[in-house]
């Protein structure tokens, strides 16, 4: 019977402390890297198959939160094969010289409620860039989930070069986002 | 009775048939282009151009609906009477399906149709890769199959003038000098 007792009584305390889980194995399978941009006034999306993030984030001390993400810039999926080549191509990510872009993560700024803001820096193509990125935090049983997106211009990191600078085609702005799940050790 | 078409009738069938051969011709030029600024802007234009043919069928079905074709002339044997009927089905019939079959693969291949870069055209289907290749070899087969008709279409039309020497043709020309 204390045997008993003593099991409800961790499970409850197992609740109570739900918010002291340091977040930090990312469920790839339940993650997600889009971006929507606009073409000739029309907004079309993509996605990246493959990322990686070494990730730590505690609800309970959120400042202390810490993120490193590596996006495979040759897993793009723009929705079309020759899309994909292309933007894998020197004028747009060049993957052969530059494979990864890369988040790493500065302050975190709690906003009140589940919304924080992440101040980090952001390289890609060998240009790096500071970016604040909005995300929320929502805890669903044993695991985390951060959303959230940010805009970058492209033109910032050279990507799409040559004939595709102009903006008039494909827009200067690229909508980042991202759905990251992670449970906690 | 009148053996002419009427003048709204003969402006819109010449309006499509420059409409249609540019799409035509557009349509086989860009898809085997290597992707560049200018390839996704002739993908834009042809599918405004393609929702502008569309409109404009619509706009013939129901002038059509409201003013009867001028007969085919009794000289004409029976079974190409129906053959002739049977073609400009065919033509309607394609006018429609195939920028329906062009919508319908952008939406599948996630790439939305908006009107001159203004009107968005609702999505009717989700983002998929599948569906997005297999409406995109209908819409080539239809087009094949346009040409086809078109050629029949065309030839008919010489056929009638040169040939029978009937008013096949001039009655769907724009009228010159005095009416008769």
């Amino acid at each position: 019977m204390k045997r008993l007792a003593l099991t409800i009584a961790l499970a409850l305390s197992g609740t109570i402390s739900a918010q002291a889980v340091e977040y930090s194995q990312v469920q790839p399978e339940r993650s997600s890297v889009a971006f929507v941009y606009q073409q000739m006034g029309v907004s079309v999306d993509g996605r990246f198959r493959k990322f990686a993030s070494q990730l730590s984030f505690d609800p309970a001390r959120p400042t202390a939160g810490k993120a490193v993400f590596d996006v495979d810039l040759g897993s793009v999926d723009t929705g079309a094969a020759e899309g994909d080549e292309e933007v894998a191509g020197k004028q747009w990510f060049n993957t052969k010289a530059f494979p990864t872009a890369r988040f790493v993560s500065g302050t975190v700024k709690p906003l009140g409620g589940n919304r924080y803001e992440i101040a980090g820096q952001l390289s890609i193509k060998g240009k790096t860039q500071a970016v604040v990125v909005p995300a929320t935090f929502t805890a669903q049983g044993n695991s985390g989930v951060f959303e959230g997106a940010f805009t970058i211009r492209r033109a910032d990191f050279a990507i799409g070069e040559g004939s595709w600078a102009k903006f008039d085609i494909v827009a200067n702005d690229v909508q980042i986002k991202f759905r990251i799940t992670a449970t906690g050790k | 009775m009148t053996r002419r078409y009427t003048s709204t009738a003969i402006a819109l069938h010449w309006l499509m048939a420059i409409l249609i051969f540019g799409l035509l011709a557009l349509g086989f030029y860009m898809q085997d282009l290597p992707l560049s600024p200018e390839k996704l802007k002739l993908y834009s234009w042809h599918k405004w151009a393609g929702v502008t043919a569309f409109l404009l069928v619509l706009v013939r079905l129901a002038w059509r609906a409201g003013h009867r074709p001028p007969p085919l002339p009794e000289t004409m044997a029976k079974p190409l009477q129906f053959a002739a009927h049977a073609g400009h089905l065919a033509l309607y019939a394609l006018m429609l399906a195939i920028p329906l079959s062009g919508w319908l693969m952008s939406s599948a291949k996630g790439f939305q149709t908006v009107w001159f870069g203004v009107l968005p055209i609702p999505d009717l289907l989700d983002k998929n890769k599948e569906l997005g290749d297999l409406l995109q070899t209908v819409h080539m087969s239809l087009n094949l199959l346009f040409a086809a008709v078109i050629a029949g279409h065309v030839g008919a039309a010489l056929k009638h003038h040169f040939i029978d020497k009937d008013d096949i043709l001039s009655r769907m020309l724009p009228q010159h000098g005095e009416p008769k």
